[in-house]
């Protein structure tokens, strides 16, 4: 089976460009010059010399010997959150601005979640002195509240969405509504694997130096490159593409997702798309969408922002159709418990998204001498005041 | 293929559409408001299928569509409020929506009901046109619905005419680059647009949409296209003045 999109950006069922004509002629523009542009030899070489030198990768591949103890198999950490910036997002947004530059755009907008992203697109637009505009919800303005300073230093103009469920859904809308209104200067740098073709594939291959890389650093720590499984958690699922992408077509390889269960799958507040979504059209992309009856996108629920969307990638959508991934689940609770024992026994305080990869072993047991590597997505400096006050440490 | 739509579109006169979201500003005042959309002289009718997430549209149409959605607005209830509609109502009656819904509901058991109930047209801003000609465009003429296309001012010319070809009732002329209700008047970057599209003879005529919302921008959306559509305008007039106001509101375009 191809777990890869075709021309027309579909994954098996999902996928493709669900677009109002307004934004036609930016996406196909984007789509018609996307790969031809990302691998010519002077953007390959000013993508891996911005990620060697600016970003810092490689990033380190980590056995974690007191997780692996305490879990009875052997872990190793893909440590994302040592990127400048914090988190894997930079990967992606440091490949789009060079993209745009070379489309001739002169103005990025940005949706963000929990600020990962828009502190990574605000980083890059101020690397290049473009202007930045980074949409997000009201309510993750206030539980995100050091990332929206970040931005702000970092010279980005920060706007609440403010209709909705005033989070990453709703940011998204407003994004592709600036999109609308200013479609000639301006390059809409999506932080996810979702929206219309070419977004998720285009996404997708700048995120796949997490995997390329894991190939070549575990052959050096256990003389093969194949891990016996792959974990990430997902939201809209970029980490987590990036982390599956170079072992998709490598059987042996299970491929673990982590959605956000919330308060619990079936509480009724809940992320957990695969469990909860059917088939929909969300920002220009058929996928899992958690929605009504009728149609109705549902207003999704997570503690962490960044996996507080309805729908998921429409790779990971196919990956959940095709039962090449296994999907699960974790509640804000064992998101927050499995955070705090990767502090405690590694000295690592993850993002609160992260946390929910590391719940995994709540929910499967793996083999003593199973390789099972966990894409540490990002680091927990943002996520301070929601730690504080869930584990009352004030 | 002879439905109200292309009936309507050979009168000779310049044509006023109207939008509204269905359900809004009370779930059952969908019937009154098109009966006094027609009495008072409009010539078609765009009524909104709510949606949770309108990309395409600004401030007014989000705020009306989010009410409606509360007041309980569903698929099925639209069509049941439209059930007897064309025992009193005979201009063409458009559904203006998008596509999730309408995915959900099933793409064939909407366009007969669509059929059944009198609906003579299609809005669906984000169905693409290869989608559409691929996977839909059977069913759509099966039950004699005219799907109708956008084109924006960035639209280039050989996809005008590509829509112009897919198209068999009107094009959607989006007036300038923005989502609904955000431009206040139009300048000379419309005009030469309007005259542009003018000047290539496209088969089917166009009808100007967004930014419409007096009697000048109407004239000035008219000058060279058949008609035009008021949405946003026409919602904030109900918002403010109520349900009854439907006659003043006309009265302010021609």
């Amino acid at each position: 089976m191809n777990y890869n999109a075709d021309e027309k950006g579909y994954y098996g069922e999902f996928g493709g460009a669900f677009i109002p004509e307004m934004l036609y002629p930016n996406v196909e523009e984007l789509r018609q010059n996307y790969l031809k542009l990302m691998y010519e030899d002077s953007f390959q070489k000013e993508f891996n010399q911005l990620l060697k030198d600016y970003v810092g990768r490689p990033s380190p591949l980590y056995f974690a010997k007191r997780l692996s103890e305490k879990h009875g198999c052997k872990i190793y950490l893909k440590r994302e959150d040592l990127n400048h910036t914090g988190a894997h997002k930079v990967n992606n947004t440091i490949g789009q601005i060079l993209m745009a530059q070379r489309l001739g755009k002169t103005r990025i907008i940005a949706e963000t979640g929990a600020g990962q992203h828009g502190v990574a697109t605000a980083t890059v637009c101020a690397l290049m002195g473009m202007e930045c505009i980074v949409y997000m919800g009201e309510i993750d303005i206030a539980r995100q509240a050091p990332n929206v300073a970040r931005m702000k230093m970092l010279g980005a103009e920060v706007r609440p969405a403010k209709s909705g469920s005033r989070t990453l859904k709703d940011a998204t809308n407003e994004a592709i509504r600036d999109w609308i209104n200013n479609p000639v200067d301006t390059h809409y740098i999506i932080g996810s694997a979702i929206g219309p073709h070419p977004y998720p594939d285009m996404v997708t291959r700048f995120q796949s130096v997490i995997s390329e890389e894991i190939k070549w650093q575990l052959k050096e720590h256990e003389g093969r490159e194949n891990p016996d499984y792959v974990v990430a958690c997902i939201g809209g699922g970029s980490n987590a593409a990036g982390t599956y992408y170079h072992f998709l077509d490598e059987p042996e390889v299970g491929i673990i997702a982590v959605e956000a269960a919330g308060k619990g799958v079936n509480s009724g507040e809940s992320a957990a798309t695969s469990a909860l979504g059917k088939v929909g059209i969300i920002h220009g992309c058929k996928t899992m969408l958690m929605q009504t009856t009728d149609g109705q996108i549902t207003e999704p629920y997570s503690i962490s922002a960044g996996l507080d969307y309805p729908g998921v990638g429409p790779m990971h959508s196919h990956l959940f159709k095709s039962g090449r991934a296994e999907f699960y689940s974790a509640t804000d609770d064992e998101a927050m418990a499995a955070g705090l024992e990767l502090s405690q026994l590694e000295g690592i305080i993850p993002a609160i998204e992260t946390g929910h990869a590391f719940a995994i072993f709540e929910h499967k047991k793996f083999k003593k001498d199973d390789v099972v590597v966990i894409s540490l997505s990002g680091r927990g400096d943002k996520d301070l005041n929601t730690y504080i006050d869930y584990f009352k440490l004030a | 293929m002879s439905n109200r739509i292309t009936t309507k579109l050979q009168e000779d006169k310049k044509l006023l559409s109207i939008y509204f979201t269905a359900g809004y500003p009370a779930l059952n005042d969908t019937v009154q408001i098109i009966q006094d959309l027609e009495k008072n002289g409009v010539d078609m009718i765009e009524i909104g299928l709510p949606f949770s997430d309108p990309l395409a549209d600004g401030p007014t149409i989000q705020e009306s569509s989010t009410a409606a959605l509360k007041n309980g607005m569903t698929t099925e209830i639209l069509f049941n409020q439209l059930k007897n509609i064309r025992k009193t109502v005979s201009i063409p009656l458009i559904i203006m929506g998008y596509f999730n819904p309408m995915l959900q509901y099933g793409v064939e058991a909407f366009c007969k009901k669509c059929q059944e109930i009198g609906i003579d047209g299609l809005i669906l801003p984000d169905l693409p046109l290869d989608v559409y000609q691929e996977d839909y465009e059977a069913i759509f003429k099966k039950y004699e619905l005219i799907n109708v296309f956008l084109i924006t001012p960035q639209t280039s010319d050989i996809r005008i005419r590509q829509i112009d070809d897919a198209s068999n009732g009107f094009i959607y002329m989006v007036s300038s680059a923005s989502v609904t209700g955000s431009k206040s008047g139009f300048g000379q970057e419309q005009e030469n647009y309007f005259e542009r599209i003018a000047a290539m003879n496209l088969k089917n005529p166009q009808i100007v949409g967004f930014g419409i919302k007096d009697e000048e921008t109407f004239q000035q959306a008219t000058k060279t296209a058949k008609g035009a559509i008021i949405g946003s305008a026409f919602i904030k007039h109900l918002t403010a003045k109520g349900t009854n106001s439907v006659a003043e509101f006309v009265k302010t375009i021609r």
